[in-house]
């Protein structure tokens, strides 16, 4: 009696391994669409309170108004942390569009 | 000849049935399964007797052995000890022994006088179908895998080293490969479900399950025993207060640190000692690595992307040590932030370096604190303060200074906060020629280095060197992140 059989799994049988990504490498999100112009739409402005922040978006708010946005100011407490999920829900609701800035 | 139809093993994962009659299981290796060969003689000819074989399969060749190499057959049907012998009737067990024993191979076989030349009794052999080496790869094999998680199968030519690398699942270096039977041993090692979820990972808060973490600590290497650290240390870095998303994105040189304590930091043969935060050990490293390899595949966080460190450190590949407790002039850091002396924890402070503290002079905590305040107080920069924590690495031998004139971590910390109460005109803008420093109104009064609890203190390092360390941490407090720490639980 003969046999092949052993107990590796390695006796040239194709390698199996796990993703450790949980697939995410694959997830394809798309970005909302694009407004065609800004006239006549709510654009929030995000201060992710960075220092002088504020004098960047004072420029982006004029400007933005030239173009007939309304304009609506918001700030995140602080730059290290995501914006809390309240503020994201409001800035959703209130605007069509939002700008998020750095500064430093 | 006892070699039944349907005992035959082959390549089938499906539980082999039960011959009719006699089976016995043995393995070459086994010093009992010899001495029972005359035995086993005896019986193919008293009637029909299976002998199935877990190692040799020509062994032994007067009874003409079934194969089971696989070990399908001892898997499937239990086999804890061989020789084991069962008898069988339409395809039921009905009875079973293990190892040699002469009243109950004759009561089993309903054959008398077996093996009357020798001793009565005589103990078996582990099976090969619960050698724990085998273990996890026997129950992939046979016991059909669980996991839930998406299996990538390997061309037959492709490295597999080098395919991790392509997919873009390592932090730089060679990961292992998370085969099913690797991910199953690590899990075999925590009480938690494989589809727990741990904690949503940064930055794309990602609900991680058990497994899925287990995958990653596996590719960072870490043996089994590790895995309730890893769990416990990504769980306490995935709080809000750690706040791993925005140590991820800093430009900041920072990442987590972890500080184990505990009675498991010594059972898992951890570093508090010489060269604790350097190379060398498996432990210290891999379970560091580990948490990163999670933030990086599970949470998505990679350099160039959310990743924005300017330079970074080499402490982001990992970094994990023990605090060297057994002969520390000081109370833990678990203890300090509450934990009681049996508990073991893992503690994550955002950090980085270690920047030296020299002096080798000082033989006095009177001058030795005044070292170590003047290298804390340059910490980012001497005329900052209060924004950035520190984490303070006491070594042994500058401990004992401290512990020979009585000195306990509250002394040490209330003379450091002296020492480090600034007068405010030495720390603002312009002061010393520096334009970086504190505004214009901090000058008239004094400030603190550091925010209350924005310094921690532990003790680790070799038994020589008169030195110290500073890891630099990263903002401090609500703006940034605080010091978490985490039970580490079975």
């Amino acid at each position: 009696m003969t046999s092949t059989n052993t107990t590796s799994t390695e006796g040239g049988e194709p390698l199996v391994v796990l993703d450790p990504t949980a697939g995410k490498l694959a997830a394809d999100l798309q970005p909302a669409p694009r407004p065609a112009g800004l006239s006549g739409l709510t654009v929030g402005l995000l201060d992710i309170s960075k220092p002088r922040g504020n004098v960047f978006l004072d420029q982006v708010e004029s400007h933005l108004g030239r173009l007939g946005a309304k304009v609506v100011r918001y700030r995140k407490p602080t730059f290290t942390k995501p914006a809390p999920v309240d503020l994201r829900h409001e800035i959703a609701v209130n605007c069509d569009a939002v700008i998020e800035a750095l500064a430093d | 000849m006892g070699n039944s139809a349907g005992a035959t093993v082959d390549a089938s994962t499906e539980r082999p049935s039960l011959p009719d009659g006699l089976i016995a299981v043995v393995k070459r290796d086994c010093p009992t399964c010899e001495f029972v060969v005359p035995v086993l003689e005896q019986l193919a000819k008293a009637g029909p007797l299976t002998v199935f074989t877990q190692d040799d399969p020509t062994f032994p060749e007067s009874v003409s052995p079934s194969d089971d190499t696989r070990l399908a057959f001892s898997w499937h049907h239990d086999i804890e000890t061989v020789p084991t012998l069962i008898r069988a009737r339409n395809g039921e067990e009905e009875d079973r022994t293990v190892g040699w024993s002469r009243p109950h191979w004759e009561k089993l076989s309903g054959v008398a006088d077996l093996g009357s030349d020798l001793p009565e009794f005589r103990p078996g052999c582990g099976s090969l179908s619960v050698d724990p080496a085998l273990a996890s790869e026997l129950a992939v094999r046979f016991g059909g895998s669980t996991l839930q998680s998406r299996r990538v199968e390997l061309a037959r030519l492709e490295d597999p080293f080098e395919a991790a690398f392509d997919r873009g699942w390592t932090d730089g270096l060679p990961v292992v490969p998370p085969t099913e039977a690797r991910v199953m041993a690590m899990l075999e090692e925590t009480s938690r479900a494989a589809d727990d979820v741990v904690a949503e990972i940064p930055p794309d808060l990602h609900p991680a399950t058990v497994e899925q973490i287990a995958i990653n600590a596996v590719m960072a290497g870490c043996k089994p025993e590790y895995f309730q650290v890893v769990l416990a240390a990504v769980e306490a870095a995935c709080t809000h207060e750690f706040n791993m998303h925005g140590l991820l994105a800093t430009t900041f040189f920072s990442g987590p640190v972890l500080v184990v304590n505990g009675p498991i930091a010594k059972r898992l043969g951890m570093n508090s000692g010489g060269n604790a935060f350097g190379q060398g050990n498996r432990a210290n490293l891999t379970i560091g690595r580990a948490l990163q390899l999670v933030v990086r595949n599970l949470g998505g966080g990679r350099p160039g992307e959310v990743d924005m460190a300017m330079l970074g450190s080499p402490g982001k590949l990992s970094f994990c040590f023990a605090e060297r407790e057994h002969d520390s002039p000081f109370s833990s850091l678990a203890a300090e932030r509450g934990f009681g002396p049996y508990a073991d924890t893992v503690t994550v402070f955002a950090g980085s370096g270690p920047t030296a503290i020299i002096d080798q002079i000082s033989r006095t905590p009177e001058s030795l604190v005044r070292s170590v305040a003047a290298c804390l107080r340059s910490t980012g920069h001497p005329k900052l303060a209060m924004g950035f924590d520190a984490m303070l690495v006491v070594s042994p031998e500058h401990g004992r200074i401290f512990a020979q004139s009585g000195w306990d971590k509250d002394r040490l910390r209330s003379e450091l906060e002296s020492l480090l109460t600034i007068p405010g005109a030495e720390m603002v803008r312009g002061v010393d020629g520096m334009e970086e420093g504190l505004p214009e109104a901090f000058a008239d009064g004094t400030v603190p280095k550091f925010r209350p609890g924005g310094l921690q203190i532990v003790h680790a390092g070799g038994d020589a060197g008169l030195f110290s360390a500073i890891l630099d941490g990263w903002v401090g407090g609500n703006m940034g992140s605080e010091p978490v720490t985490v039970e580490i639980r079975p």
